[in-house]
């Protein structure tokens, strides 16, 4: 062993053992944000480590220098605007598409390697069969994951919608031929180790990201996201196969499995199973049957003057957030309402469902931003029991994760998702832009109730007015 | 097949080790923990790195492997950089606790 191996191993140890350590203190807040540098850190390590070893061994030519810095200047310099200008509302997005671009990374290494094979057997692989399934993994897992990323992403962005038809039992037929041809020609690379197939595998492969993510509905995109971080990891894994790498391996197989916890922890917030949200597309996904049942009746409507008043003489009050808040940006006014409440001595919590938001946490994060203490953030379970003392819920742009369907109708597809029980509350003021269903597509019970107001409008200007009503109430004012 | 059985040996080894790493995480950090460890996963930047060093000139795997590069940077860097605005918003409401006790 040379000086520069013993190095390169001492090295990649050591980042293996921060990006553990940084994973696990990721999920603890007092420890999240020193444990995201400490990963940091470790992977800015693990590249010393590949150059250093490069360096004492075969050397490293200027033109590699020159690409290896164009490349790292443009990703990263792309990577740090984004990361500063994207604002917090677009977080799932944001990591869709970074993610994406992980998988693409994974495709295009095994891609480079198995159309030019240049590398002279200084990549140390077992055997060419090993290496041609490696290489076919990383190219099917990372092509799945980087279309499949991109479409969720558009998506949630709302620049895609899923067209009728993939809503259809269709569908299943062409992701079957979609899978059948990327069999085959991860069959046909393997057998003749050369690279007939590979154009092949990589469009049905893509094509498959494509059509399993299509249908999925807006209310599972996280459970989705999630996975796909877990595929970007597996890609990765594969990818450290293919260039001989255990640093690789072992980080990719971290993220893989950390993933795959994760999905299961979000599967389990929405009652869902895995199964049912890759393969059962979007729930209520048959219109018709939603359509028939989804005829409000005795909606009571009220203005933000009334929702003000009741406010006034209210002592305890509990905000719902959900996406609209977060589509609407309104996390600032909501602070500066609770504010005024809080001034007048009224008991301000927030109810945070476990998949409000887009993600679990996002609403936490759009909270913190407005800064909302930590403590008034309540979970589900926590929260449940304390509603029938509550004088006023306020419902911003939450739907599906307050309908009492789950609890009462066994028939609804929400059956048995665990909810937040609003309507044990005196008063319940659901703010809305309009009639339409949640994500779900799933008609709301809650807004028929006789307890119930809908206050119509963008949630931002809805507060806002309902400010200016407080103000002119006089609620705020000391003394 | 020493490295075959060794790389299977890490592979293994390392699910199980994320499997246990991340048993309970509170809400409030699935969406920051899923940030940063997409950012991790861009850690296939080491593959576009060796693939670039080992390419002895070859043009085209130089520019596979630089366009590789900077689609894994952009997810690293821009990765770790989002997670840190995520929690920096957490952090600075301690310090604000703090300072109103």
């Amino acid at each position: 062993m040379t000086t520069a191996e013993i190095l390169k191993y001492a090295i990649d140890l050591v980042a293996v053992l921060l990006l553990a350590l940084g994973i696990k203190g990721l999920s603890k807040v007092r420890s999240a944000r020193e444990a995201n540098r400490l990963a940091a850190i470790a992977m800015a390590l693990a590249v010393v480590g590949v150059l250093l070893n490069s360096l004492g061994t075969t050397g490293i030519s200027s033109s590699s220098w020159i690409w290896i810095i164009i490349g790292s200047a443009v990703g990263g310099l792309l990577g740090l605007l984004t990361a500063q200008r994207v604002p917090m509302t677009a977080m799932p997005e944001t990591v869709a598409l970074f993610n994406g671009c992980g998988g693409m990374s994974s495709l295009l290494v095994a891609i480079g390697v198995a159309l030019f094979p240049t590398t002279t057997g200084e990549v140390q692989i077992a055997s060419g069969l090993v290496e041609t399934i490696s290489i076919v993994v990383s190219i099917f897992v990372g092509a799945i994951t980087f279309s499949g990323s991109i479409i969720a992403m558009a998506k949630l962005q709302g620049w895609l919608s899923t067209p009728s038809w993939m809503q259809s039992k269709l569908r299943h037929v062409f992701n079957i031929i979609f899978a059948v041809i990327s069999f085959i020609a991860a069959l046909e690379l393997i057998r003749s180790q050369g690279n007939n197939a590979i154009w092949l595998l990589v469009i049905g492969s893509s094509l498959l990201g494509i059509g399993v993510t299509l249908p999925i509905g807006g209310a599972d995109m996280p459970v989705v996201i999630s996975l796909l971080n877990s595929y970007s990891g597996v890609a990765a894994a594969a990818a450290g196969f293919v260039v001989g790498s255990q640093l690789l391996i072992v980080a990719g197989a971290m993220v893989g499995a950390a993933g795959l916890i994760l999905t299961q922890v979000m599967c389990n917030g929405m009652n869902r199973s895995l199964i049912s949200v890759l393969f059962g597309g979007a729930i209520g996904g048959a219109s018709s049957v939603s359509k028939e049942n989804s005829e409000y009746k005795n909606i009571t409507s009220c203005s933000t003057e009334e929702c003000a008043l009741t406010l006034e003489a209210a002592e305890r009050v509990v905000v719902v957030p959900g996406y609209g808040l977060a589509v609407a940006q309104a996390q600032h006014t909501l602070r500066e309402v609770t504010r005024v409440l809080e001034t007048s001595g009224i008991q301000v919590t927030y109810a945070i469902h476990p998949v409000a938001g887009r993600m679990p946490g996002h609403m936490n994060v759009l909270l913190a931003e407005a800064d909302v203490p930590y403590e008034q953030l309540k979970e589900m379970d926590v929260i449940n029991p304390d509603f029938p003392a509550t004088d006023v819920v306020l419902v911003l742009g939450a739907n599906d994760v307050v309908n009492p369907q789950a609890k009462n109708d066994p028939s609804s597809p929400l059956y048995g998702m665990p909810v937040l029980n609003v309507q044990d509350a005196r008063t319940v003021f659901v703010v809305k832009r309009g009639m339409n269903a949640g994500y779900s597509g799933i008609k709301n019970d809650l807004f028929e109730l006789a307890n119930t107001s809908m206050v119509f409008g963008d949630a931002k200007k809805v507060l806002g007015d309902l400010l200016v009503e407080l103000k002119e109430l006089g609620v705020g004012r000391k003394g | 097949m020493s490295f075959l059985s060794e790389a299977l040996w890490v592979l293994l080894l390392g699910s199980l080790l994320g499997l246990e790493l991340i048993g309970k995480v509170p809400p409030t950090l699935h969406t920051p923990l899923m940030s940063g460890a997409n950012a991790i996963s861009g850690i296939t930047m080491l593959a576009a790195l060796t693939l670039i060093i080992k390419a002895n000139g070859n043009i085209p795997l130089l520019i596979m492997g630089s366009v590789s590069l900077s689609f894994a940077l952009f997810n690293v860097i821009g990765g770790f950089f989002v997670t840190d605005r995520m929690l920096a918003m957490f952090s600075r409401k301690t310090i604000n606790r703090k300072d109103n006790h």
